[in-house]
């Protein structure tokens, strides 16, 4: 599919009706040769209800990532000894001092887990899509995983390396949360895309799929630091390399491409969340490394910075997973150099 | 494979993922069950070795902080209305220049010797929304009396190195948790995560050669066989310091300390 959409030749701008995407506007009927019996189509109409719900589930992911923070960044990730029950039992328990931030993320984490039931069965049953379909299914997966390694974490008294791994999958169940809701919106559905064919080197393509990269490094390095497995110099020294990578990826995008509006908004946003993140980072280490070091229990000014750094970077990788999509849908790579790089580097079949 | 069966493989895979893990817990669950019974039992020891009480010594002291006593944090216990303790920290308790919960015990210099588990446990009480003592010192296997005179739910939290970690809550007048520590382990820290800022330390050691300073700083350690000892002086955020002694039959020897400040 890919190499179908990528061989596009010749002129900068191409039109759609050829183009591949993983979402077909949906009035473009593929018929047969003879023009008697239209093909079976991968398209699908625009279901505003369904993409409102995806926006909701996506919206309730990123409380559900605030609250997973707040239970962190408060040391009341083990305030309920038992899982899944709490105290032995499913019903709510007195929510004072760490067991309210505690409870409160498990509750949301199971309506979360029921949303995202909701969604998937309903995106298998209403989406034409194929691919959409079993995008559904693996933000069930991502959702069940998440939910053994929230249950892992308390068990086994937040080994770092299982803590963090709940920190990353929870990302990256907001990143698909977020693509569905896109995939669902009726830009990605009804409009067409802007073709601009990318002809430099590095292509910005690689330049997205390196920022989602260094962003995944940085996250799990965060996380390692933030559950006591790794000093916070290893996330402090990447965020230098985040830097050079995301601002090298925005500003190719908006020199480029900037005509190009699913392409322009997203890099402007990875711009502006890196910069907020950054001082967000710098406000972080300050409360916690430098001032928070002897503290007897998580001041606010701990908590609130490094919740909002939490929460800023889950936005940050959103964001840069969704301009890697645009990029992907509406930059091909010109296919003279794909061509080049194939006769250079002939491949046995 | 076609989608159906993918999808119901799928689907057993997550029951049995889910299935193992209630499983995990309900065996934890188990546990908890059984809060009289000690969470980790004493290796059997061999029988104590005897001690000439005519000759026993002693050492004593007073354990002082050089410099200017920092100031007490503050902790804020709003988040729970129930916790009415006294709202400043322990880190470093400094009164006169005397320097309390030190813990001081003799780390090297007996030898091969046995010694026998005291049956009386040591005792921890949860009250105020702080631990009783601060710091404590027991020996491996003897019994350590946890109880909550709160009108709030606490956990109690262990997080050693060498020994078994646990985490068990303790509602408002439940009864007492009865546990023990197996191996040896100088300040093993305990928490509540309930209330992030209670906090103490257990020394877990072999012999029953310890003692913990109090707000005078002073410490007194009885029944030590003549020999030559390191005194090892412990403090949670101001680390150890050592002093050799050699006592003779029936000495009664002082041994002061002091910390700097950091």
């Amino acid at each position: 599919m890919e190499d179908g959409r990528r061989a596009r030749p010749s002129s900068n701008r191409v039109g759609t009706a050829a183009l591949g995407c993983p979402a077909e506007p949906s009035s473009a009927v593929v018929r047969s040769s003879q023009g008697a019996k239209p093909l079976k189509s991968l398209a699908t109409p625009y279901n505003r209800a369904h993409h409102r719900f995806a926006v909701f589930v996506a919206c309730a992911t990123f409380v559900l990532i605030i609250a997973g923070a707040l239970v962190t960044s408060n040391d009341a990730g083990l305030s309920i000894p038992d899982w899944p029950t709490s105290f032995g039992s499913f019903s709510v328990p007195p929510l004072h001092g760490g067991i309210k931030y505690e409870w409160s993320h498990r509750a949301i984490a199971g309506s979360i887990v029921l949303l995202t039931i909701s969604i998937a069965a309903w995106t298998w049953f209403a989406d034409r899509r194929r691919w959409m379909k079993w995008l559904g299914v693996a933000a069930l997966c991502t959702v069940i995983t998440q939910a053994i390694l929230g249950g892992l974490t308390v068990l086994m008294f937040q080994p770092p390396w299982v803590s963090s791994a709940h920190a990353a999958v929870a990302q990256t169940f907001f990143c698909i949360a977020v693509t569905i809701a896109m995939f669902t919106g009726r830009r990605w559905v009804e409009d067409a895309p802007q073709i601009e064919v990318d002809t430099r080197r590095p292509s910005l393509i690689t330049l997205t799929l390196l920022s989602i990269f260094v962003l995944y490094v940085q996250l799990i390095l965060g996380a390692m630091f933030r559950h006591h497995g790794m000093s916070w110099w290893p996330h402090v020294a990447n965020a230098a390399i985040v830097a050079i990578v995301l601002i090298w990826t925005a500003i190719r995008a908006l020199w480029q491409f900037s005509k190009i509006e699913a392409v322009r908004r997203p890099a402007i946003l990875l711009v502006s969340l890196l910069i907020v993140q950054l001082c967000l980072g710098f406000a972080a280490f300050l409360t916690r490394v430098a001032w928070g070091r002897d503290a007897v229990q998580p001041e606010l000014s701990l908590v609130i910075s490094t919740v909002a750094h939490v929460a800023v970077g889950a936005l940050l990788l959103a964001t840069a997973v969704i301009l890697a999509i645009q990029v992907w849908r509406q930059v091909p790579v010109s296919s003279q150099d794909l061509v080049r790089s194939r006769t250079q580097n002939p491949v046995a079949v | 494979m076609n989608k159906k069966t993918s999808l119901a493989t799928f689907g057993l895979l997550c029951l049995l993922g889910l299935w193992l893990l209630v499983g995990c817990s309900k065996k934890e669950e188990t546990n908890e069950a059984q809060p009289s019974a000690p969470a980790t039992t004493a290796a059997p020891t061999a029988a104590a070795t005897p001690i000439d009480p005519s000759t026993v010594a002693s050492v004593s002291g007073t354990v002082k902080f050089d410099g200017a006593a920092p100031k007490a944090s503050k902790i804020d216990m709003s988040q729970d209305p129930a916790c009415k303790g006294t709202n400043t920290a322990e880190t470093v308790v400094v009164d006169g220049g005397n320097l309390a919960n030190v813990f001081v015990y003799v780390k090297d210099g007996l030898g091969d010797r046995t010694f026998a588990v005291p049956t009386q446990a040591v005792t921890i009480d949860q009250k105020g929304c702080q631990y009783h003592p601060h710091v404590l010192g027991a020996m491996t296997g003897q019994n350590i009396e946890i109880k909550n005179d709160d009108q709030t739910t606490h956990n109690i939290h262990p997080t050693p190195q060498a020994n078994r970690e646990w985490n068990e809550s303790q509602p408002p007048a439940a009864a007492p948790l009865e546990k023990s520590f197996a191996r040896e382990e100088i300040m093993l820290p305990v928490k509540c995560n309930q209330h992030p800022w209670m906090r103490m330390y257990i020394n877990v050691v072999k012999s029953p050669f310890y003692a913990v300073t109090g707000p005078d700083g002073k410490y007194e350690i009885k029944g030590l066989p003549p020999g030559t000892y390191t005194i090892a002086f412990v403090q949670e955020k101001l680390g150890e310091q050592t002093q050799k002694v050699t006592l003779a039959a029936k000495d009664s020897k002082t041994v002061d300390q002091s910390f700097k400040a950091q």
